[in-house]
């Protein structure tokens, strides 16, 4: 019994790093424009599949990985760009419908480009699975969590230190502040986009040798994404992370002690009763309404 | 809260007016057998009319209440399994299966609208969405009930006695349901309730300080929306004669709400017609094979960001602007 | 008998005290304002009297019932209505509906007869309708009922809010800042449909800024000054009040002050 909540410990923390990680890309660009981005998922399946392709023509795996979010960026900015900059006045239903739209448009794409087939990454650091506190852990799975940890890191530095980083704290903080004090809140946009891509891809690329990946793999990690952001609370960045791994957490703890076929229900069980309770999050804040 | 679209009260008398609109559809649906050589067309036919009748009850719920439903497929497959199981598995008359299914909806409806329309915007779309996954998945996966994602076969409709079969019988039932939609729908919106719900879209406090029970409407409007989604479920399987958990996906719920918003918000002729537009376009797309989801994925961010107001108001503007 | 009394009535929004520790009473049938410095907590206040803000402490009880915490729809049940200092104009209607939704309360409509479409529900819109003409032509905007509201004037919207408020038939009245944004002419003519409306047997409550307006109407003055009361009576005894005029209306004689 010791072993095997470890063994699910391991799990969720894994698929939940995933989760923060598509969480993140969601809460980027809902503070840059209070967009929900559906597409977000596709980044992942654009990671993977591109660093599969990159690693069939012969690349050395760390080139194939960058080049892989260097692509999924690509297509970020293309997104923001081409789609949601022109409809800058659209309201809530008329922005979800083009980011979903974008998000059938980047799957018939990846289904044009690649095939329907399944295709294995290989991992990263070999795969002999390593004991660790009475679990059975593959090393990719330590690739995922560290991965997640160095990148935790790197954007507390970036939002703290670098300048696009605080415009863009302070752009989700208050948009029209922002403006007035100078920053230019489009460019923050077209960057929250590209930034988003690069950690949904970084996420597809991560778990790729673990789950394999495929032109459709984005539709579920994007919605549990979402509903581990909205369990953090949306547009809290503490909050993608927390949310992720709580929710990655429950899910594999769910899956291992209730009902492994009701696995996929959890996320949004958990968002819907987080949307009824508490529907800023663990770590959101309050919206207040002025009339 | 989110921004209203403005919308122009003075609609031209054949888009809005109550006799007007409904006797053109009904022209409409008894004329299209002229134009119709074989089976094929009259189960598109079949297929439009049946998303239409979801798209009208979905529009009162997004066009003119100002609501979302990310999730509607949820209630359309519930429909069609209630109906189906009820029929086949425990020898209900088809009729009363449909009615006990729907009324199941109705309920459901009313006992998750409640906590779930005290959202709104973003949360209230996400809301939906979750629920309308939990219920594709609850389908699939309770494979012992529903046949899981391969799906269960269902007896034929009998309606007095005698069995509802075959593309043309189907067609008139359809037709005669769609019009039936249409009309409901239609009074519901010239009524005061329907004032009560284009009220609470453009703005949900005047409307309370003039009485409205703002928490009440959306409630009764989703239900009926509700309804109208189960029931064209259960004719869904019943016409088919087979269901699968597709119905209910959230693929099939995002397709209803791209019908109601590229038909035009706030205009049942409007639903109708998006889901007629969307329903041939995949039928025309598969000869395009592959490139089929590219060029839907396309069109809907195409039509959003130069067409926000959908293609029949959007339409009738320029009509309007041509007559002047 | 009081038709409305507010008791120890407090409003906060985190730190911030928008209404401390309120306490007042109004008589039916007379014309009351409140003024006040930007931030006093007057709109705040008319909020609280409709129920779309819930009080922190204290209560509010109208006609003998106590509304505390109810949500709008009942304080408009119990006979409130009120216009809005941003226009709520149900922009995607003709005036005519704007009014008719203004109705609402007294025409019941069941959801089964609405989709029917029943006889009776015929009958009970077309007087709706009627009813809602005779609003907008006592409003003097009887020629806007066919236009869209979106099309519309500013001065025409603020009647036309006046009007749907009107049509529910309430007992009273609250009006927030009703001639702002009018020119002299204009607002002339709100004093002069208050008075009617007072005249009618109508609580008529109004915040304003404009002076004139407020001391040629009121029976009765109330001066908020950060959410607490700060004077209150006729408009001789506040324009003679000295602490009014050092905090609010300054060294300035109050009439030359015209409007803020």
């Amino acid at each position: 019994m010791d072993s095997q909540w470890t063994q699910f410990l391991a799990g969720g923390l894994t698929a939940g790093s995933v989760y923060a990680l598509v969480a993140l890309g969601y809460s980027i660009i809902f503070n840059a424009s209070r967009v929900i981005n559906f597409a977000q998922g596709e980044f992942v399946m654009i990671g993977g599949m591109s660093a599969v392709s990159l690693v069939a023509t012969g690349v050395p795996m760390p080139i194939a990985v960058a080049g892989a979010v260097v692509i999924a960026s690509i297509v970020g900015l293309l997104l923001e760009k081409l789609a949601v900059e022109r409809a800058p006045r659209a309201d809530v239903v008329t922005l979800i419908i083009i980011t979903i739209g974008a998000s059938i448009f980047l799957r018939g794409l990846a289904q044009l480009v690649w095939d329907k087939a399944i295709h294995p990454l290989p991992p990263f650091s070999g795969d002999q699975p390593i004991a660790v506190l009475g679990a059975t852990i593959v090393p990719q799975s330590l690739w995922v969590l560290g991965a997640m940890v160095v990148i935790v890191a790197a954007l507390s530095w970036f939002f703290g230190r670098t300048l696009l980083g605080k415009a863009m704290l302070a752009t989700s903080h208050n948009r029209l502040a922002a403006q007035l004090v100078g920053i230019d809140v489009a460019k923050v946009l077209f960057a929250s986009f590209g930034l988003a891509a690069a950690l949904g891809a970084i996420a597809g690329v991560l778990i790729a040798p673990i789950t394999f990946t495929s032109y459709d793999v984005g539709v579920m990690l994007g919605l549990k994404g979402f509903a581990a952001a909205i369990l953090g609370g949306l547009g809290s960045f503490a909050g993608a992370i927390v949310g992720g791994l709580v929710l990655g957490l429950l899910e594999s703890l769910s899956a291992g002690y209730v009902s492994s076929a009701y696995k996929d229900v959890v996320a949004f069980l958990i968002m819907l009763v987080v949307l009824f309770f508490r529907p800023r999050g663990i770590l959101g804040a309050l919206q207040s309404v002025r009339v | 809260m989110f921004a209203s679209r403005r919308q122009d009260a003075t609609n031209p008398w054949w888009a809005s007016s109550r006799t007007g609109g409904i006797a053109l559809l009904a022209l409409v649906i008894a004329l299209a057998p002229l134009a119709i050589s074989n089976n094929y067309f009259y189960d598109v036919a079949i297929i439009v009319g049946l998303n239409a009748i979801v798209c009208v009850g979905l529009n009162l719920l997004i066009g003119y209440a100002g609501q979302i439903s990310l999730g509607h497929a949820g209630f359309v497959g519930l429909g069609a399994y209630g109906s189906a199981l009820l029929a086949s598995r425990y020898g209900w008359p088809p009729l009363a299966a449909l009615v006990a299914a729907t009324a199941g909806v109705a309920l459901l409806a009313f006992v998750v609208g409640r906590p779930i329309l005290r959202l709104h915007g973003h949360y209230l779309a996400m809301a939906t969405l979750g629920l309308g996954i939990i219920v594709s998945i609850v389908i699939s996966t309770e494979d012992g009930l529903t046949g899981g994602p391969d799906g269960m076969p269902v007896p034929p409709l009998a309606l007095f006695g005698l069995v509802v079969q075959g593309e043309r019988t189907w067609y008139w039932v359809v037709g005669g349901c769609l019009l039936l939609a249409v009309w409901l729908a239609q009074n519901l919106i010239e009524s005061p309730i329907g004032r009560a719900l284009r009220a609470l879209h453009t703005s949900e406090i005047a409307a309370e300080v003039a009485g409205i029970d703002s928490a009440r409407h959306k409630l009764m409007v989703f239900v009926v929306s509700a309804v109208f989604a189960a029931v064209a479920g259960g004719l869904t399987a019943f016409y088919a004669g087979f269901i699968t958990p597709a119905k209910a996906s959230f693929l099939h719920s995002i397709e209803l709400v791209t019908m109601v918003v590229f038909g035009g918000m706030a205009s049942t002729f409007g639903a109708v017609v998006g889901a007629a537009i969307l329903t041939v376009l995949p039928q025309v797309l598969t000869l395009l094979k592959d490139y089929e989801m590219v060029v839907f994925g396309a069109l809907m961010m195409f039509t959003m960001i130069f067409l926000p107001l959908g293609v029949v108001p959007t339409l009738a503007g320029y009509w309007r602007r041509g007559a002047r | 008998m009081s038709a409305l009394r507010v008791e120890r009535l407090s409003k906060e929004f985190g730190g911030v005290r928008a209404i401390d520790d309120l306490s007042w009473q109004l008589h039916p049938g007379t014309i009351h304002s409140i003024i006040g410095p930007n931030g006093a907590g007057k709109t705040t206040l008319l909020n609280l009297l409709t129920g779309v803000y819930v009080p922190s402490a204290g209560r509010i009880v109208f006609d003998e019932r106590d509304l505390t915490g109810a949500p709008p729809h009942e304080f408009a049940a119990a006979g409130i209505g009120r216009t809005f200092q941003n226009l709520q104009i149900f922009f995607n209607m003709t005036a005519l509906e704007n009014v008719m939704t203004g109705r609402h309360l007294r025409e019941r409509c069941g959801l089964l007869a609405a989709l029917l479409h029943a006889p009776r529900l015929a009958r009970a819109e077309h007087e709706c309708r009627e009813r809602a003409l005779q609003l907008l032509r006592f409003l003097g905007i009887e020629g806007y009922a066919r236009i869209g509201a979106a099309a519309m004037p500013y001065g025409a919207l603020k009647r036309l809010e006046i009007a749907r408020a009107l049509a529910g038939e309430p007992s009273m009245l609250l009006l927030d800042e009703p001639a702002a944004g009018l020119n002299p002419t204009e607002a002339q003519e709100i004093d002069a449909l208050i008075k009617r409306l007072a005249a009618m047997g109508t609580t008529v409550v109004l915040v304003e800024h404009n002076m004139r307006l407020v001391m040629g109407v009121s029976d009765h003055i109330l001066v908020l000054d950060y959410g607490r009361r700060l004077s209150e009576g006729t408009a001789e005894e506040i324009r003679a009040d000295p602490r009014v005029i050092e905090a609010y209306l300054g060294a300035a004689d109050p009439l030359e002050a015209g409007h803020a």
